[in-house]
């Protein structure tokens, strides 16, 4: 293939706690795990706090949920399961040493990011148009204008949250396509990749999540 | 004395030429730049050492002003003292204090790595822990901070003057510092075991951190979402935990105590594992129930994420949950029970010397007992209506944190001070601070058991005259208390020029830890170590010093 490199690949010697490449490995994807954890109660607690809004205003939740740009979440959600995949095909590709291949899916991978961010923003434009910022903006009037606040509140701290963690992966994914292009990854070695990767599903599945609390919640029932 | 008469010199152990302490150079810079995690052991123990001591302080002036009915500072002030000494004794000393510390030098050593999974991160975790721990005394020393370390809504994140945010700000950064040490001891604990160092042959201090940095990870960004959520709130006027803008104030509560709760193993659950070290060593006996020890402290801390609304019990929490909570509580006493006993039965028929590391487990067993047995009557939920929010909660919480992670910290301190310095410490006066340390500590907590069953609230600056004979009691104790503190500092000091060379296992103590030169070289072992034995294989008297 075009990937073979005119120079060596050099071999990356293990840190001195390792004594393996591979143990070095396992332990590196093993800390994303373990880091991932964290993460899971990071974002646990504010769907606690969502969770605690719903049960106890009900009928607010449903009408704040109506008020949410549906389609543009829908167009994200599809935006973001998609960069998921390119990541999962960036780390195929970097199992079987294809250098461009890989370069090239992890672009599209940040590409994506960057699109969902860009939506996303958008989407923030809009809100901000309409008034739905809770603290800066904010004006509702009617029954449920409190139980709309919070919902607001709720929805830009989980959604920023989830917005400085895509951007966090971008960088990683564009640090990893430079340093792929650069031949620092091989068929032997692309841990970083993979734990970036490892980084980048949990993002989208904390969308998976977001997504139908936040945009689908207030639309079922008549 | 032996062939050193001849020489005329005292006999001294060879001390290895090439140690952590010198081997990577001696200045600053080497010291700011390590990736070693002893050298970062040694970092957290000085940083520690002095938020100990400004903890203390304000500990010091809490008790002096409690000495008269009418005290002597400001309600004000009287409100930022307890604040300091809590936030400060908490997040900076004792969630840090044995694994950033002891854990950290240990656990490489004690499974024959030769480093943490992630030397930069470690470091990391130290920077953090220093930015944070100079946000939170800026915060607190020139803004002020009056919400006490709970940090309650809508008082925090309405009503109370000062800078309340950044020492949200603080606690948030010092979460992380936690989180990456968990992490970090966690992935080490699975990745970087010694051929042969089987699950069930780790030392019991290495199975207690690792069930601490689980409640570390899993618990600790409950509370960095909880205080962003409060800070929020505060700067934006809207939130959830404020019920004058439709939130609810119980919600904060929840939040905070499911870390709050599990962070208080995090604070005893690193102890037990160094009294499962310091008890066979100097009782010359094996470690009673090994895998009873090993998984009650697994028990410990899965269980201690289902109990925490029992800090909840008078804020308006239903009955049901009440009775759910409360039986929950109880359970959880039965695996700190479980090493009570074990403990208690390593000590049985055991060869027992009462050396300084030895004289803080026993003082630990018996503080713990009574601070656990408290335990169980605030978990009651009569009880626990009589004496919420006063200072026999007070008094139970510190024969836990004081008298049982204190003590331990300084077992641990005494037990391998020679193996981190290669210095002995003069042994008597080790001894005599052990004693002033255990007794100031009953004087001072004790009375407070009976002014919190009598009714005197916590938290006020201020009580009724009838209570005063207690409070001194209490801050005559607390003054002893700290003259027991403040000796180690100096002859532990002084041990560290003039001390005698320790060699590698004054102790003659099983553990791969001994098996290396004191101090240990940087990559700890020259060889990679392989194990055979299970831990703790101590004989009935005292074995030749290897040398």
């Amino acid at each position: 293939m075009s990937d073979a490199t005119p120079h060596p690949q050099p071999v990356p010697r293990p840190e001195p706690q390792y004594a393996t490449m591979d143990q070095q490995a396992e332990a590196a994807s093993f800390g994303m795990w373990v880091f991932l954890a964290t993460e899971v109660l990071f974002f646990g607690g504010m769907l606690l706090a969502y969770a605690w809004l719903r049960a106890s205003h009900p009928d607010g939740v449903a009408e704040a949920g109506r008020h949410t740009k549906v389609v543009i979440g829908s167009v994200n959600t599809l935006v973001l399961l998609t960069s998921s995949l390119t990541m999962a095909w960036a780390v195929h590709a970097a199992e079987h040493g294809r250098r461009t291949a890989l370069t090239r899916l992890l672009a599209v991978t940040a590409l994506l990011g960057l699109l969902f961010l860009g939506l996303k923003g958008y989407e923030y434009h809009g809100e901000w148009a309409e008034h739905l910022v809770p603290g800066l903006n904010f004006q509702e009037n009617g029954p449920h204008a409190r139980t709309i606040e919070l919902f607001y509140f709720l929805y830009f701290l989980l959604t920023g949250i989830h917005g400085i963690h895509v951007t966090i992966g971008i960088v990683l994914i564009a640090v990893m396509a430079v340093r792929a292009r650069r031949g620092a990854f091989s068929a032997g070695y692309f841990t970083p990749v993979e734990v970036t990767g490892l980084y980048w599903h949990f993002v989208d599945i904390v969308w998976i999540f977001l997504y139908p609390l936040i945009y689908l919640a207030g639309r079922s029932g008549p | 004395m032996t062939t050193a008469t001849v020489t005329g010199k005292p006999e001294e152990p060879v001390v290895a030429t090439k140690n952590y302490l010198t081997e990577e150079g001696t200045t600053l810079r080497s010291w700011l730049l390590t990736r070693d995690h002893k050298r970062i052991a040694i970092l957290y123990t000085l940083s520690l050492t002095v938020f100990f001591f400004v903890g203390g302080a304000a500990a010091t002036l809490i008790r002096l002003n409690l000495v008269t009915p009418a005290g002597i500072f400001t309600p004000d002030i009287y409100n930022r003292l307890f604040t300091l000494h809590g936030i400060v004794m908490v997040w900076f000393f004792l969630i840090p204090s044995i694994p950033n510390t002891m854990g950290n030098f240990l656990i490489p050593l004690m499974i024959g790595a030769k480093d943490l999974a992630f030397p930069r991160l470690n470091l990391l975790s130290w920077y953090l822990y220093m930015g944070a721990g100079f946000l939170a005394l800026f915060a607190i020393l020139i803004g002020g901070v009056d919400t006490g370390w709970t940090f309650y809504t809508p008082f925090s994140s309405l009503y109370s003057n000062g800078y309340v945010v950044l020492a949200l700000a603080a606690v948030f950064a010092v979460g992380f510092s936690s989180i990456l040490t968990g992490l970090n001891f966690i992935v080490t604990t699975h990745r970087l075991r010694a051929p042969g160092m089987t699950w069930y042959r780790l030392p019991v201090f290495v199975w207690s951190n690792y069930a601490t940095s689980v409640i570390m990870v899993l618990a600790t960004p409950v509370l960095a979402i909880t205080l962003l959520l409060v800070a929020v709130e505060r700067l934006l006027r809207v939130g959830i935990f404020d019920p004058a803008l439709g939130g609810d104030p119980l919600l904060f509560q929840h939040l905070f105590w499911f870390y709050s709760h599990p962070a208080v193993y995090i604070m005893i659950l690193p102890g037990f594992g160094v009294i499962s070290e310091i008890v066979p060593c100097f009782a010359r006996k094996p470690l009673f129930g090994y895998k009873f020890v090993v998984w009650s402290s697994i028990a410990i801390s899965v269980i201690g994420f289902f109990v925490w609304a029992h800090h909840m019990f008078v804020a308006g929490i239903s009955l049901y949950a009440g009775l759910v909570f409360s039986l929950l509580s109880y359970v959880i006493a039965v695996p700190s029970a479980i090493k009570v006993f074990n403990w208690t039965a390593t000590l049985h028929k055991g060869w027992i010397s009462f050396d300084a590391p030895m004289l803080y487990a026993l003082g630990f067993i018996g503080l713990f007992t009574i601070g656990g047995l408290t335990g169980l009557f605030v978990a009651n939920l009569a009880f626990d209506v009589h004496v919420t929010d006063t200072y026999f909660v007070v008094a139970h919480f510190h024969y836990i944190m004081v008298g049982g992670m204190v003590s331990a910290y300084f077992g641990g301190l005494h037990y391998w001070w020679p193996k981190v310095t290669g210095r002995l410490y003069p042994e008597w006066w080790a001894r005599i601070a052990a004693l002033l340390i255990f007794f100031g500590f009953n004087l001072t907590f004790f009375p407070q058991f009976i002014l919190g069953y009598l009714g005197m609230e916590r938290r006020y600056y201020a009580y009724p005259p009838e209570f005063q004979a207690w409070n001194i009691f209490s801050s005559a104790g607390a003054s002893v208390l700290a003259v027991g503190y403040v000796l180690p500092f100096f002859y532990l000091g002084w041990s560290l020029f003039r001390g005698k060379r320790a060699g590698s296992n004054p102790w003659a103590a099983t553990g791969l830890e001994w098996k290396t030169p004191s101090p240990p070289p940087t990559h700890n072992f020259d060889r990679t170590p392989t194990v055979t034995r299970p831990p703790y294989q101590y004989r009935p008297e005292p074995e030749p010093q290897d040398v």
